[in-house]
């Protein structure tokens, strides 16, 4: 509850509140939005993957940082 | 009162060279940020003579400490949207300007994601090198070693730092449940593949200390390094290197966001009473990042035990007193802190109710349930190369490659806001000076540093302009003055320096 509070008390914005709204899908229809397209990727996965998935795995090697 | 919480964020980027097995990370790296630069005016070195990593904030100072910046000289340039591009070790990293307010962090760690991405573009511009390089934004490459992330924070100097220690280490042993990337598996020799399938975070297994200076061995979840870049009398910067690399832009966001809202909270001593200590945050940091369930309970000192959701739900909910009470005018100075909280919860409600729930939004959600669903629909075990090669390639930034960019996770910012950040600073730091000075002066700076700037007029001596204090040398304080001098002498008499 507390937060809703905040919101009223709010008073500008930007019009990234519409944005911080969305961001966390609550409705079916999104999350069948979101299915359907991993169902898409699933089907082109294969195609989009590195050939060879061993050796692609492999061979990415990198020297530590920071 | 909680100073402004200027921030930044540092990648250092992983590197390949297509279809080359054991191509220098060097000289790709030198290769990358060269062809970029090349094709942009002037190229402004840095100017190392002010760092000192190895100062520590609990008080004394290893002055052999290896100076990362000072090993790799190769290539390093100032860009004119206030950053840094450089090599470091064996990556490209591009470390942020200074920031606001945690959205503007995500615009230009955003930015510097489409600096990489021109980078690629340019080499293929640049027909000498002959290969293509290949960036991911990722922390690790599967076998043990790891690059960073890291997250930089302005602080009250007069806070003392075990204060921070204190409340900032149980929350950032549980802040992977929002904010993690996920990863395929383990690299530690205690678990094995089978006990871990799958992980919250990229970089659990490189934490072994609770506090330290160290950033490549031993890595502590609170850094120490005490290199304000700023005013040390008045100023710490908190340098954080636990974090993971984002690709979403609402991790990236609830990463700093509300990072910067624990910090405010501690400074203006509103975590006082609030005492999560763990019994031993090392072995908590792995344990959470490992609990699929999110439901583990973790030891407290004071005798009780707390979930990781549990932990982020009281800090969430003392923020929001917090909000209430004291404002998140620190945070940014705009509404900024107030919608990182608002997001903050609903976050937490979607994890703690159904967490595929987010999975167009949280890095690790959206990873988990990709590799979760090609495993079952092409029946693989944990241990099939396919997935590790699913998890590598969710960080491959490049648009026809990355898996990340087309499971449609929600946007934050605007591509345009992104675009213009590549090229122009945020206006309310010194960045802005910085930026500016290089897009009008370029010619005569001499040299670039986060608190100074080195001027080259020709025959005078260099002149040095300080910047110590990181919320001066904004639009506000520079806007008008920088307009009206039409050469970089009226500039500096004007300056006095």
């Amino acid at each position: 509850m507390a937060e809703r509070e905040l919101k009223k008390k709010t008073p500008t914005h930007r019009g990234d509140q519409e944005v911080e709204e969305e961001a966390v899908p609550a409705s079916s229809e999104k999350s069948e939005k979101l299915k359907a397209d991993l169902d898409d990727l699933l089907d082109e996965i294969d195609e989009v993957l590195e050939d060879n998935a061993e050796e692609f795995v492999r061979n990415y090697v990198q020297k530590g940082g920071e | 009162m909680a100073v402004s919480k200027v921030c930044g964020i540092e990648t250092e980027y992983g590197i390949a060279v297509s279809g080359v097995k054991d191509a220098n990370p060097i000289t790709a790296s030198s290769v990358l940020i060269n062809a970029y630069i090349n094709e942009l005016q002037g190229n402004v070195g840095w100017d190392y003579v002010d760092e000192t990593p190895g100062n520590d904030a609990r008080g004394f100072s290893q002055e052999s400490f290896p100076s990362s910046e000072v090993e790799s000289h190769l290539v390093n340039a100032v860009l004119t949207n206030g950053a840094r591009y450089y090599v470091d070790h064996a990556h490209p990293e591009y470390s942020s300007p200074e920031c606001i307010s945690p959205r503007e962090a995500v615009i230009y760690d955003r930015a510097g994601e489409e600096v990489l991405r021109e980078s690629m573009e340019a080499v293929k511009r640049a027909p000498s090198f002959g290969q293509e390089i290949v960036i991911y934004k990722n922390n690790s490459d599967r076998k043990g070693n790891s690059y960073g992330c890291h997250e930089n924070y302005l602080m009250d100097r007069a806070l003392s730092f075990s204060k921070i220690v204190k409340y900032l280490t149980p929350f950032f042993v549980t802040r992977q449940v929002v904010v993690g990337a996920g990863k395929v598996g383990s690299e530690t020799a205690q678990k094995s593949k089978a006990e871990v399938p799958f992980q919250l975070s990229q970089r659990a297994d490189f934490f072994e200390e609770e506090v330290g200076l160290e950033t490549t061995l031993k890595r502590p979840i609170i850094n120490t390094r005490d290199e304000p870049h700023a005013d040390a009398s008045k100023y710490r910067r908190l340098h954080v290197i636990l974090g993971d690399a984002n690709m979403s832009e609402v991790s990236s966001y609830l990463k700093v966001g509300t990072t910067s809202i624990v910090l405010s909270m501690i400074e203006d001593g509103y975590m006082d009473d609030l005492d999560l200590s763990l019994v031993n945050p090392v072995a908590a940091l792995r344990q959470v990042s490992c609990d699929l369930t999110l439901s583990e309970p973790l030891r407290l000192q004071s005798g009780k035990t707390i979930t990781a959701l549990g932990i982020q739900r009281a800090i969430f909910e003392r923020a929001c007193e917090y909000g209430e009470k004291i404002g998140f005018g620190a945070v940014a100075p705009d509404d900024d802190g107030y919608a990182v909280l608002q997001l903050w919860g609903q976050v937490l409600d979607g994890l703690e109710t159904d967490r595929f729930s987010l999975a167009g939004t949280l890095d690790w959600v959206a990873k988990y349930r990709l590799v979760t669903a090609y495993r079952d629909r092409n029946k693989l075990s944990w241990d099939d190369p396919k997935l590790a090669a699913i998890d590598l390639q969710y960080h491959d930034i490049r648009p026809n490659k990355s898996l990340f960019y087309r499971l449609g996770v929600k946007k934050l910012v605007e591509d345009n806001e992104v675009k213009n950040a590549v090229s122009q600073p945020p206006p309310e730091t010194r960045a802005y000076f910085r930026g500016k000075c290089l897009e009008l002066y370029g010619d005569y700076i001499a040299a670039a540093n986060w608190d100074s700037m080195i001027f080259d007029l020709g025959a005078d001596p260099l002149r040095r302009v300080p910047m110590m204090d990181p919320l001066k040398g904004s639009r506000k304080h520079v806007g008008k003055l920088l307009e009206e001098c039409a050469t970089p002498w009226q500039l500096l008499d004007s300056l006095g320096s």
